[in-house]
């Protein structure tokens, strides 16, 4: 049975604090983005997304899901261990030598629940797409989600992927952009000025939704189930996720400082403080 | 020595083309990808017959890499071809991350590779090709040298698991492995047996490489030809054994003399046996315009180098 809004946001909950205390254990990591994205990833793993029991590669007969923007693995890791792929406990090995969970997200180490390494930017959508594409051909009627930084639109493979998808109608597939307007060196505005990129996937011919309302859980469960009756129209489908980076934590909101690195003590307290635990610490 | 014969010249490129016309009916898993060079690649048959498992992805390299590795995670083993420079240097991250790193079963099919392709120059002509990929970790690194060779390796890498680079070029060169030769990766073939000089060559340098031994023999040098076509994982034990009677080697390649074969067998050497080694290679420089047989005198990678350079090795014994 599917979570209602209230355990949706009980989970968000503790994965914020499984972040905050993921990336300050190592002193390093990228919290804000993780922040951002924490309501949509357990709402799409949670509640949205078609998943088998068990981790197989070929995700055949199952919904898959891309993380393009690798370094947000803390919201990543800790998602799909409490759905379930691994042990909970494993979180505290984040970024240690000889753990699975890499800095970055990697199949290297057969963490289950990834399927391609990410962290270099720009290439997850162009691997969604192939995924797509097999779907097609094995007559797998199940969807392949995918997840951008908006400042990773920046990066050029980005826009032959969001070309060909268009041009080859691969309507399997709903990309969707973390629009927090901020990376490492400033506002995306500041650092890069991308204009509309509703205007820019319009033009290139997908169906664009936005969500206006990124770290709410109706907004997300709303717009994302309209998406997914978009798909199989002939065109892919691109969400506009308005997010707030470090969401959740006074102090993370509303800056970029808090792109990639980690709370002190203090800081740790006062932000676990701010999200009481509601499962359990791991 | 052993002689091979020329049954009839024809490109490397339409080796592969055939490989991919054979797999295609022999294999519903494989899937072809083209970066608009359908005609270049031999895609044709490929294409025509199975329009359903053919992507033209565009002149768009990186995207088509990405792809590849995507497609292999609903169980298909994809083959990209474009060019050997637009399949190496121009998406190297792509293949680093999205393949390499990810273990993704894609094989990487690149036509046109080193000084042969000619008249467009060096923009065209990568020599770095073998180097960079078989730094990474996890590829396989295959070079061949014929028409019958680059068929049976286009069909021996579909049963092979893992990330794979097949490089083979664009000219009409001879035709001389037999058909039925089976094609293992990873083993090197033993051409002609002989005891004064080991002679490791790969792609077209191994043909120079047989036409430098008759040239040798009738000056009374006796030398040993052995085809490389797998340069990782390099055949070590067949390179010990032979430079073990020899006691000398010459490498030939179409590719810089930095990051190629030759650098490979020098470190089996230094490891296990040293051994006096003379490179048949480009000398750390870009190529330029002029036909296959005018960039291969100029930059020294025919059998005259490479009677020159066992001439020179034997000396150092």
């Amino acid at each position: 049975m599917k979570p209602n809004t209230q355990q949706l946001q009980d989970l968000t909950i503790q994965v914020r604090r499984d972040i905050l205390r993921m990336v300050h254990a190592v002193n390093s990591g990228h919290p804000g983005g993780s922040l951002g994205c924490t309501e949509f990833l357990v709402t799409l793993y949670q509640n949205l997304m078609t998943r088998k029991e068990g981790f197989n590669m070929d995700g055949i007969g199952e919904d898959l899901f891309f993380l393009s923007n690798g370094h947000i693995s803390p919201v990543f890791y800790s998602v799909l261990a409490r759905s379930g792929y691994f042990p909970v406990s494993e979180l505290a090995t984040f970024r240690l030598i000889n753990s699975r969970l890499q800095g970055h997200p990697t199949t290297h180490d057969h963490l289950p629940g990834v399927r391609i390494a990410s962290g270099s930017l720009g290439q997850g959508l162009s691997v969604g797409i192939g995924a797509a594409q097999a779907k097609k051909l094995n007559n797998d009627k199940n969807l392949v989600y995918t997840l951008h930084g908006d400042g990773e639109l920046q990066e050029g493979q980005n826009w032959e992927a969001i070309m060909y998808a268009s041009a080859k109608k691969v309507d399997n597939l709903i990309a969707t952009i973390d629009l927090n307007g901020k990376q490492i060196d400033g506002t995306t505005d500041e650092v890069l000025a991308m204009g509309s990129i509703k205007a820019k996937f319009e033009a290139f011919d997908w169906d664009v939704l936005e969500i206006k309302e990124g770290n709410n859980i109706e907004a997300i469960l709303a717009g994302m189930n309209d998406a997914k009756a978009r798909t199989g129209k002939g065109k892919p489908v691109c969400i506009l996720l308005h997010t707030e980076m470090g969401n959740g934590v006074d102090f993370m909101m509303h800056t970029h400082a808090w792109h990639g690195k980690a709370p002190n003590n203090d800081q740790l307290a006062s932000a676990l403080d701010q999200n009481k635990s509601t499962l359990a610490d791991y | 020595m052993k002689k091979y014969t020329n049954t009839g010249s024809k490109d490397t490129r339409s080796g592969f083309g055939a490989g991919m016309t054979e797999l295609g009916q022999k294999n519903e898993k494989v899937v072809a990808l083209c970066a608009d060079l359908i005609g270049s690649l031999k895609f044709d048959d490929f294409k025509k017959n199975h329009p359903e498992r053919f992507f033209q992805i565009g002149i768009a390299e990186a995207n088509m890499i990405g792809i590849a590795a995507g497609l292999t995670i609903g169980g298909k083993i994809p083959f990209t071809g474009t060019f050997a420079n637009f399949s190496t240097g121009r998406v190297y991250d792509q293949i680093r991350q999205s393949v390499a790193y990810s273990e993704k079963n894609v094989k990487i099919c690149a036509s046109h590779a080193g000084l042969t392709l000619g008249e467009d120059g060096a923009t065209h002509q990568i020599l770095e090709d073998i180097g960079l990929m078989k730094m990474l970790p996890s590829m396989t690194v295959i070079n061949t040298c014929d028409y019958n060779q680059t068929k049976a390796a286009t069909l021996a890498l579909a049963e092979h698991v893992g990330p794979a680079y097949l490089r083979f070029g664009r000219p009409v060169v001879p035709n001389f492995m037999p058909a039925d030769e089976p094609f293992v990766i990873g083993k090197a073939i033993l051409l002609s047996e002989g005891t004064d000089v080991t002679i490791v060559a790969t792609g077209h340098l191994v043909w120079e490489a047989l036409i430098a031994a008759e040239a040798l023999e009738a000056k009374g040098i006796s030398a040993e030809v052995i085809n490389i076509h797998t340069i990782k994982p390099l055949d070590d034990e067949a390179i010990l054994k032979s430079v073990a009677k020899t006691g000398c080697i010459v490498t030939a390649e179409e590719h810089n003399i930095l990051g190629g074969l030759g650098e490979s067998v020098s470190r089996v050497l230094a490891l296990n046996n040293p051994t006096p080694q003379e490179f048949v290679a480009v000398n750390d420089s870009f190529g330029e315009s002029g036909t296959p047989a005018q960039l291969m005198d100029k930059y020294k990678l025919n059998n005259q180098a490479i009677v020159d350079a066992v001439e020179k090795v034997m000396k150092r014994k």
